[in-house]
């Protein structure tokens, strides 16, 4: 499945990903710069921050528990469609997904 | 400087690497790792891992990252010594390479107490991606583990086996769990958990021998006499930072590579991360962390001591996790050093413990709460009266300013 990162740059990289991983993972495992997820996706940072292309909103769903108070942590804006990469797991239906990376992470 | 070298390539080493580039380190930079493979996240081998058996997810990044950084990563390379004199590192084999700077990522191993019987077939640690797959193919086959140690790693391991359907026993000799790391009442609050998840904790229970049946291991005898059957025991008894190498090329070694507040060590062109590097807290004292907090954030301090010439000295607030089962272990900031501890009622689920000295806040160990341990993080130093006035809801105490 494909799913394409878009840097703060402009930089747009579709990538193959793998079903069942996560955004972060599958940026980590395609070399996308602007995803660090230091902590391998235990929500323990919020170093994978990236803001969901509002035509895909709907099909990721809301934020996780707890997934905002990590956010409150994040280094770039938070914005309503922000979330941790990690915690979304790539599914069927989010084949073509479309995510935007923030300017900094840390 | 044209060449900086890298010994260890756990997650600090690797992130020194990355951090050098980042920062705009233009010369060589050889980064050198015993362990077949490339770099790996090491958290998840006792989680995710257990559970998914992918490998390919523990990679910190894939090949195409060092190539494009022109980072030269070799695996399977141990350092056999360092010639301060000449500035070089000498390989195992011999291979002389030379450097303008010199970071220890060294790590740790684990400690193994000597207990007899450990040569049984059955008899495992964790600390590798190798020891992970071991553990792995045998918890298939296992009906009943033994853990020896209720730190971290072994309580995490227990409470995946038991989600795995396998029967556990933790056998801890102090009195309580994770006593090296927690407060008395998180113990408790953890104890609790793991009898709940129907695991065996046996606490002030020394190992006294592993017992074997035909090479294979079939149980450990406990000090107070009594025969734990098991067909698979791990040893998590904790570690020991690897600081030979320091050590014998006489750099100051004391509970770990002795470094100053910018992380160097009593030689400038040597620089220490992570488990192996003793380093001095701001608040005073001393402290040595087996965190990935500390080896990622020291190497990013050293990176900016050595590229923008940064003399600030190293204060990142520590902070560590551990999932052990549907708990969530979050801990901000250094907590052994405490006169007074808190237990903050929370909501069904979650726990918090804060912890002060002379009156302010210095951790906050929480379960399931990740609000109150990312305000906490931003809290440590605060005076108890603020967060008393925010009726110790450290999230409202960070709005209002208690920082």
């Amino acid at each position: 499945m494909k799913i394409t990162y878009i840097a703060a740059d402009g930089t747009e990289t579709e990538v193959n990903a793998r079903e069942g991983d996560s955004v972060m993972q599958a940026a980590i495992a395609n070399d996308i710069d602007g995803i660090i997820g230091e902590c391998g996706g235990s929500m323990m940072c919020a170093t994978c921050h990236c803001y969901v292309d509002d035509a895909w909103v709907e099909k990721t769903g809301p934020q996780h528990d707890g997934e905002s108070d990590m956010l409150d942590c994040a280094a770039s804006e938070v914005k309503p469609t922000s979330r941790l990469s990690c915690q979304i797991k790539l599914t069927e239906e989010l084949d073509g997904l479309v995510v935007h990376l923030p300017e900094a992470q840390i | 400087m044209d060449r900086i070298l890298i010994v260890g390539a756990g997650q600090g080493g690797f992130q020194a690497a990355a951090s050098l580039r980042q920062e705009g380190f233009a010369g060589e930079i050889v980064l050198f790792g015993e362990e077949p493979g490339l770099p790996y996240q090491r958290p998840p081998l006792s989680k995710a891992y257990m559970a998914d058996g992918d490998a390919d997810r523990l990679l910190l990044k894939p090949a195409s990252f060092y190539e494009r950084s022109t980072i030269t990563y070799r695996p399977e390379v141990r350092i056999g010594a360092i010639d301060r004199a000449a500035r070089e590192v000498v390989t195992a084999a011999g291979e002389r390479l030379g450097y303008d700077h010199l970071i220890l990522a060294t790590g740790a191993r684990n400690f193994r107490p000597p207990i007899p019987g450990q040569e049984a077939d059955g008899v495992l640690e964790l600390r590798t991606l190798a020891d992970a797959v071991r553990i792995r193919a045998r918890l298939a086959e296992t009906r009943h583990a033994i853990v020896i140690g209720g730190g971290f790693i072994g309580l995490e391991f227990a409470a995946m086996a038991r989600a795995a359907g396998v029967g556990v026993t933790v056998l801890e000799a102090a009195p309580r769990l994770m006593g090296r790391a927690l407060s008395p009442a998180m113990s408790e609050f953890f104890l609790a958990a793991h009898r709940e998840m129907g695991t065996e904790v046996l606490l002030g229970a020394a190992a006294r021998r592993i017992e074997a049946e035909g090479g294979k291991v079939s149980g450990v005898d406990t000090a107070d006499v009594r025969v734990v059957p098991g067909d698979l025991v791990l040893i998590a008894t904790g570690i020991r930072p690897n600081v030979e190498l320091a050590e014998a090329a006489g750099l100051h070694v004391d509970n770990g590579i002795v470094v100053d507040e910018s992380l160097l060590t009593s030689d400038p062109a040597i620089s220490a991360l992570g488990d192996a590097a003793s380093f001095p807290l701001p608040e005073g004292g001393r402290a040595r962390l087996e965190s990935v907090q500390a080896a990622v954030d020291h190497a990013r301090h050293i990176a900016k001591r050595l590229l923008r010439g940064e003399s600030a000295p190293y204060a990142a607030v520590p902070w560590f996790w551990s999932d052990q089962g549907k708990l969530k272990l979050q801990i901000a900031g250094l907590g052994t050093a405490a006169d007074e501890s808190q237990d903050v009622p929370q909501p069904e689920g979650a726990k918090m413990v804060l912890l002060y000295r002379q009156g302010r806040l210095i951790a906050a160990e929480t379960v399931n709460a990740p609000g109150q341990h990312m305000a906490a993080r931003r809290l440590i130093g605060a005076p108890r009266s603020a967060l008393e006035a925010a009726g110790y809801d450290l999230k409202a105490a960070l709005r209002q300013g208690a920082a």
